[in-house]
């Protein structure tokens, strides 16, 4: 057990950037609104993750408290985001981003 | 430290205003014909007899105030300034609203008011029937109380913005039958005309308040009495640029051509405005601020070949000339109105003249009696138009000097006054003391040309007295004249007391004590007194005025047509066409207007809406239309977009660290 690595800082902050870069990736890359969120969740919980690092190495709770806040506030707006997407689908039959550009120029 | 001076004395003096002192009576004076304008304009328009009441009230009143403040400040009192508002406060800039009550604008009231009055009566016969009544005697009324801030305003804005609703007044009267193209042209044309003077007015009033920092006559005066130098090496032309305002208004050289079309204007509007106190206001200013012509000539460096000749004495010689150039073009005139219009232009020539010769009292005593005697001979011409049914050219009339009594007498009277008849009218002493003033000043060619003028002014006016009063009547309306109704007739009368009554006033001496406190009457004065004191000018005008009686009498008397004409040929057609002066403002500074318009317009419409505003225009649409493109209507390509931003900025933010 002693000569296992002690996690740091740093590597919090490495998976933190690496999920944040997942689900940056998921929103840019993939078509299906359902995937766009689950990459929205995951950038949404690096952060959390990030924060909880910082909170732990610098002895200061406000980090954790936050993140309490930034759970609640993404339930919500995981409800409300579901339901508009089904809305939508209900509406235009499709939850493809290529197919809901009727917003432009 | 003046202007915290200025705003004590605007302070205290605002206390009691309105208390008890008898120069808040010029206050009266000046608002009751503002309240007679707006009352007609607003209650009684309708009303042609409560219009003329209303007018005709006010200024009476506005007369009768004048003379108690005369008899208060004129003969006995100083000089009193009155500046109970302050009326704007703008950093250095502290204008008040006050009147000036000095000998001055005593006497200036009396004239305005005193010949407003009767010439308001007068119209209430001239203008009878006029379907336009009530506005003419509003029109009076806002005139009346125009001029009357010229002559009390006690600073430069307040004179400028009295000035400038003159002219607009002016503009009203001259094109009063607007319906008459002509009328409405002469109207345009003087307001114009005004208008560049007017500019060259402004300028110099801002010269002097930058050298000073005072646009108070007192204050003014107050600092150049203590440093001749204050306003600088453009003095000079700081004065000449203040004299434009007076070319413009009292119609001198090159700026004369308004006043004889002003004539297309109703008779007893000629008489008021462009004859006794309108054209006077310009003299009137020179005298007001004469102290800004008192300090020595100093020109900026490219005009420094000038030397010594100081704006005086340019303001001399453009006067000398005008009334050279009005009176020989007088003399070929036909028409009645017109004669008496050169003949105004001439004698405000005379007028300016005194003023550059160093004669303000000279010029303020001809301006008083001129306007009487002026007024009068207007009123007699609109007496014979009236009496001949409008018909103006004096070789169809003839012979009415016993069809119109008692226009012919009063004519008399004036004209003799404004030919200076010795020891009985009042034209006399005036003339006597601008002659005067031109040998005192030393310019004896002012002088030599003052004497020709006044020949040549006898020799008009009785050519116009000979052709229109007697002879056999030449047409029918002239030999079925009758005289004018008594409202015309008795202003005619009231009017020829003054012609001859002031001559025996020392109204000189008065005048000049104004302006120089050193003063002191001439030994041996009385009526004989020009011959005592001044004989040179005294003998060679009743000179001029023998020789042009003479030569009147001789080319004139019992002739059936104009015999001059084929004597004097070329001469004599210049004369008859105004020297030609429209025609070549016709064909050089009209096409130079036009040119310049066209120039202006072109440059507004390319440069100006063209290349600035279809520029702007243009290029902000283009990089509309390409940013637009980015809106694609795409999610990820926002998300995109809005993540290479955050990438970007946190780069930059980790760079500059």
């Amino acid at each position: 057990m002693s000569d296992m690595i002690q996690a740091g800082l740093q590597h919090y902050l490495i998976v933190s950037v690496l999920l944040f870069s997942l689900g940056l990736f998921g929103v840019l890359a993939r078509r299906n609104l359902i995937v766009i969120y689950m990459g929205l969740e995951l950038m949404l919980n690096a952060a959390n993750l990030a924060l909880v690092a910082f909170s732990h190495f610098n002895a200061n709770l406000n980090g954790q408290v936050m993140v309490f806040f930034i759970i609640t506030v993404a339930a919500a707006e995981v409800a409300v985001g579901l339901a508009l997407i089904v809305a939508l689908y209900r509406k235009r039959s499709t939850a493809h981003v290529e197919d809901l550009t009727s917003l432009k120029y | 430290m003046e202007h915290a001076h200025n705003a004590h004395n605007a302070i205290s003096a605002a206390a009691p205003a309105f208390s008890s002192r008898p120069e808040d009576l010029a206050w009266f004076i000046l608002l009751l014909p503002l309240i007679a304008a707006a009352g007609i304009a607003f209650f009684v328009r309708k009303s042609n007899v409560l219009s003329a009441v209303f007018s005709i009230g006010a200024v009476l009143a506005a007369f009768f105030l004048s003379v108690g403040l005369f008899i208060t400040f004129g003969i006995g009192g100083e000089a009193t300034v009155t500046t109970p508002f302050s009326w704007i406060h703008v950093g250095d800039l502290n204008v008040n609203l006050g009147v000036t009550v000095d000998r001055l604008s005593v006497l200036m009231l009396l004239v305005v008011t005193g010949v407003s009055a009767l010439v308001q009566i007068y119209s209430t016969g001239y203008m009878h029937g006029d379907r336009s009544f009530s506005r003419f005697f509003s029109s009076l009324s806002l005139f009346t109380f125009s001029m009357l801030g010229i002559v009390l305003a006690d600073n430069f804005v307040m004179m400028f913005v009295f000035w400038e609703l003159v002219g607009l007044s002016s503009y009203l009267l001259i094109g009063f039958w607007y319906e008459k193209p002509s009328a409405g042209d002469a109207a345009k044309k003087a307001f114009l005309t005004n208008r560049i003077g007017d500019f060259g007015f402004l300028i110099g009033i801002l010269m002097v308040w930058a050298a000073t920092g005072s646009v108070s006559f007192a204050g003014i005066a107050h600092k150049l009495g203590a440093d001749p130098t204050a306003l600088g090496s453009m003095a000079s032309i700081a004065g000449l640029l203040v004299f434009c305002g007076a070319m413009g208004k009292s119609a001198q050289f090159p700026l004369h051509v308004w006043l004889p079309d002003a004539m297309e204007g109703p008779t007893p509007v000629s008489a008021l405005i462009h004859a006794a106190t309108m054209v006077a206001a310009g003299v009137y200013m020179l005298c007001r601020t004469f102290f800004l012509y008192q300090v020595p000539a100093a020109w900026p460096a490219p005009l420094s070949f000038l030397g010594s000749i100081s704006a005086l004495d340019i303001i001399a010689v453009i006067g000398g000339f005008t009334a050279l150039l009005a009176a020989l073009i007088a003399i070929q005139q036909n028409d009645i109105k017109r004669i008496l219009a050169y003949s105004t232009l001439s004698q405000l020539g005379y007028m300016v003249m005194a003023v550059g010769c160093g004669g303000p009292d000279a010029a303020m005593y001809h301006l008083t009696t001129h306007a009487g005697f002026k007024a009068l001979l207007f009123l007699g011409a609109g007496s014979v138009i009236h009496a001949c049914h409008h018909e103006q050219d004096i070789w169809k009339m003839g012979g009415l000097w016993n069809k119109l009594p008692v226009t012919f007498r009063t004519f008399a009277i004036g004209t003799a006054a404004l030919a200076g008849l010795p020891i009985l009218t009042s034209g006399f002493y005036s003339k006597d003391a601008i002659l005067d003033a031109a040998i005192t000043g030393g310019h004896p060619v002012l002088f030599g040309l003052g004497v020709i003028v006044a020949a040549m002014t006898t020799f008009y006016m009785l050519r116009l007295v000979i052709v229109a009063f007697f002879g056999a009547p030449r047409t029918g309306a002239a030999s079925h004249a009758h005289e004018s109704p008594n409202s015309m007739i008795w202003p005619l009368i009231v009017l020829a007391v003054p012609s001859i009554a002031i001559a025996w006033l020392p109204l000189g001496d008065f005048l000049s004590a104004h302006f120089n406190p050193h003063f002191h009457p001439h030994e041996g004065g009385g009526i004989f007194g020009p011959f005592n004191h001044a004989p040179l000018a005294a003998t060679f005008g009743t000179g001029a005025l023998l020789f042009g009686a003479a030569a009147a009498f001789g080319v004139y008397w019992n002739v059936p047509k104009d015999p001059l004409p084929g004597q004097l040929g070329l001469i004599g057609r210049a004369m008859k066409n105004r020297f030609y002066f429209d025609e070549i403002y016709d064909g050089v500074l009209v096409p130079l207007h036009d040119m310049l318009a066209r120039l202006a317009d072109w440059f507004d419409r390319w440069i100006v809406s063209g290349l600035i505003i279809r520029g702007v225009h243009g290029s902000t649409e283009l990089v509309g239309r390409a940013l637009r493109l980015a809106q694609t209507g795409n999610l990820q390509t926002y998300t995109f977009m809005f993540a290479a931003g955050v990438a970007v900025v946190v780069m930059i933010a980790l760079k500059l660290k």
